[in-house]
């Protein structure tokens, strides 16, 4: 197998240090490391950090290949730092049996871009009646271990406790995507100033919140743990915030979206705002930040939700809800989190590698850079700044929010099991 | 004025009083036995209409002949919509005939804003009420009458609405004409109170320029007009409201609570009209009740906006120099 020595790379941020892969392991971290027989990259004081773990990803295959596949997505997610990736499972045919989630994670690893781990629908066909074969898929190829109706919400409180009883029989975890349907009937953007301005209905923030706190109580009273999907309130963050202090098992997610925009962008009715759960406001996205920052929140995932040009290219209420956001994440990040100062590139590790793979148990990622670790790496040039162009994505889709927009940070490689997937920005 | 008409809040004061008077001068097309102007000649104007309302269609294409324009009327039933093309196909479609304005109705909130900004189109684009966001004309009309009302035909030229108090009543979540009024109302001085139940009042309304109640009686001895909005009865079973009896008991407007009202003041309706539960025949009938005017208004509102957006320089009427106007 081949070497390559990774030269004066700052890791998680630190001091410059050398840093051998070989193989499919990384063989020694230190300074000064010999370059004989090793492929060099010179870092240049660029940031390396583990590669980065996507708790929540819509990839679309099978079903929707005209919007992203599991090939497109995959180097997408190679292009924007990431090593795996969780898939939701909201696909045609939706992901609730062992056949879906073992297509979806073989075609993640013929492909070798990143892997890809399947998430299992908790009930079938999303519909929230009856649970999916959980077992089933766990036992699977795919090993699942999260379970997600994400896209609908487990609003049955009886199907959510027993789904969360369920899989405490084999370490698995539910992940909700927390609203509360009747309050969210005809629900077009976040419910406030803007929305009875703009006439778009209106998606209030408690049904978020009412659901959270109901499931966190769940989970309390049946000793299980549960994620909540793509946090989006400051109530929300609160009600997180009281369970973990009861000692609840719950973590939590956010989108680098809902970090950084606001309501006030509908005002364009431009849908490639259209989002759900919805921009929320100023306010709620300070609490978020800060959230994020003392750990109440515990990852970043970007609910990468690819759609066709046409579905965004309309008026506002037949738009598809969803961005992509693989490719900017970590940019978002470092411009919401790291340049602000609430967190430092080990907290972006953290929240971005090192949780996400411990809450979906992905094995061998988001380990720490040091010796005998798998080479899953990500090198990013954190003093790099420049204007988001879509036409670059190698996501099939281009709804992002982000368009022309300056934000800082890119990735230049990614390694995967020492195998690299990004080079100088391409990806090979 | 800007290039297109999508909502009242993009409206200055001077803006929306030059339509006013204009309006005026197009009123007095009305009285002539020939109600026609060459203004609009050669130009296309297509009435877009994704949402049924024959009363705004009619009223716009009124106001486009009496111009002299070309009209093309669209509706989306039976049309390549209803086969699932897209809006923005549509205007294209419609756009590559050759039409100079679009007039747009549509059921989504934004959809004239998209139309106007999202580079599909070159052409003008008027909004004629989108979802429950805005319904610019109806508020020029409604601001003209009640400025022919309250302060007169002739003296109310070159003059805004300032101090005037306006109660707006009924279904205000889901109402543009709401909105719009509040907006222009407010621009033009007004001061402006709306009165619904709480569950009929959207959340964030907060921030809109007006003041709001949930208490009809005390807010009808102080107002110079009265607006009663539709209500419509299915907004019962989504629990909005218990009954239409309870309904009309505490919102509704009766001629006891006409009687409370200032001698003065006006009580106006956009259409259509629910009798027995928003207002009563004796209200909607009385002679204080504008309902029917508004609607004659209208079409000299339309005319002044349409003649504004598209006439360029010239002026709308020319003096009479024959014996047209005798």
């Amino acid at each position: 197998m081949s070497k390559i020595l990774i030269r004066g790379a700052k890791v998680l941020g630190g001091e410059p240090q050398d840093v051998l892969i070989d193989g499919e392991t990384i063989a020694e971290v230190g300074t000064g490391l010999s370059a004989e027989g090793a492929e060099v990259v010179e870092a240049g004081g660029k940031v390396l950090l583990p590669g980065l773990v996507d708790l929540h990803t819509h990839l679309r295959e099978p079903g929707r290949e005209d919007s992203e596949t599991v090939l497109t997505g995959t180097r997408a997610a190679a292009s924007g730092g990431y090593t795996a990736v969780f898939a939701m499972a909201n696909t045609f045919p939706v992901a609730d049996t062992a056949g879906v989630v073992e297509q979806v994670y073989r075609l993640g690893r013929e492909h070798g871009y990143c892997d890809v781990q399947p998430i299992g629908a908790v009930t079938v066909g999303l519909e929230g009646r009856k649970l999916a074969e959980l077992g089933a898929m766990h036992e699977s190829a795919a090993g699942v271990t999260v379970f997600s109706d994400d896209g609908k919400c487990v609003d049955d409180a009886v199907i959510m406790r027993r789904a969360l009883e369920y899989v405490k029989a084999f370490g698995g975890v539910v992940a909700q995507h927390a609203q509360e349907p009747r309050l969210t009937e005809g629900a077009q953007m976040n419910e406030g100033v803007v929305s009875a301005e703009l006439g778009l209905g209106g998606w209030p923030a408690v049904a978020e919140e009412s659901i959270i706190a109901r499931d966190v109580l769940l989970a309390e009273h049946v000793g299980s743990r549960v994620h909540i999907c793509h946090l989006s309130t400051a109530g929300s963050v609160e009600i997180v915030r009281w369970a973990k202090s009861r000692g609840i098992d719950v973590t939590a997610e956010v989108t680098p979206h809902h970090l950084l925009l606001t309501d006030e962008l509908v005002r364009s009715y431009n849908p490639v705002y259209k989002v759900n759960p919805p921009l929320r406001t100023e306010r709620d996205v300070m609490a978020l930040r800060e959230a994020l920052a003392d750990g109440t929140i515990d990852i970043v995932a970007t609910d990468h939700a690819p759609h066709p040009h046409e579905d965004k290219d309309c008026e506002w209420a037949a738009a598809a809800m969803g961005m992509v956001g693989l490719e900017t994440a970590l940019s978002v990040v470092q411009e919401t989190m790291v340049a602000t100062g609430l967190l430092d590139w080990a907290g972006v590790a953290d929240r971005m590698s090192v949780k996400p793979a411990q809450i979906g148990q992905a094995a061998g990622h988001g380990r720490p850079v040091s010796a005998g670790e798998p080479a899953n790496l990500t090198l990013v040039d954190t003093e790099y700044r420049g204007q988001v162009d879509p036409a670059g994505f190698a996501s099939r889709s281009r709804n992002t929010p982000y368009e022309g927009r300056e934000l800082p940070g890119r990735v230049t490689h990614t390694w995967l099991r020492g195998k690299a997937t990004l080079v100088d920005g391409k990806l090979t | 004025m800007q290039r297109h008409l999508i909502s009242a809040a993009d409206l200055t004061r001077d803006d929306a009083v030059l339509i006013l008077d204009t309006a005026e001068e197009m009123a007095r097309v009305a009285d002539r036995p020939i109600k026609k102007l060459p203004t609009l000649r050669g130009r296309t104007i297509v009435n877009l209409f994704f949402e049924d309302s024959t009363r705004t269609r009619i009223s716009f294409e009124a106001a486009e002949k009496r111009l002299s324009a070309d009209v093309i009327n669209f509706t989306a039933k039976g049309s390549s919509v209803s086969k699932g093309e897209s809006l923005k196909d549509t205007a294209q479609t419609l756009e590559a005939m050759g039409v100079d304005a679009v007039v747009i109705r549509h059921g989504a909130s934004g959809a004239p804003y998209r139309l106007a900004n999202s580079g599909w189109i070159d052409a003008a684009v008027i909004n004629a009420g989108d979802g429950t966001h805005q319904h610019p004309t109806q508020a020029l009309l409604d601001a003209f009458t009640m400025r022919r009302r309250l302060i007169g035909r002739d003296a109310g030229l070159g003059q805004d609405l300032s101090g005037r108090r306006i109660t707006v009543v009924g279904d205000v979540l889901h109402s543009r004409v709401a909105r719009s009024n509040v907006d222009l109302l407010h621009t033009l001085g007004a001061e402006v109170t709306l009165v619904a139940p709480p569950t009929l009042v959207p959340v964030g309304v907060e921030n809109w320029p007006c003041e709001v109640s949930y208490d009809l009686d005390s807010t009808l001895p102080k107002c110079d007009a009265v607006m009663m909005l539709r209500v419509q009865r299915e907004r019962m079973n989504a629990a909005f409201f218990p009954t239409e009896r309870e309904y009309s008991r505490r919102y509704g407007l009766d001629g006891d609570r006409m009687a409370r009202l200032p001698e003065h003041a006006i009580v106006m309706h956009p259409g259509p009209m629910v009798r027995g539960m928003e207002i009563t025949a004796e209200v909607a009938d009385s002679d204080r009740c504008t309902a029917v005017e508004q609607v004659s208004n209208g079409v000299s509102i339309r005319m002044a906006v349409l003649y504004l957006l598209l006439g360029g320089n010239e002026p709308a009427v020319t003096r009479p120099t024959g014996s047209e106007e005798k």
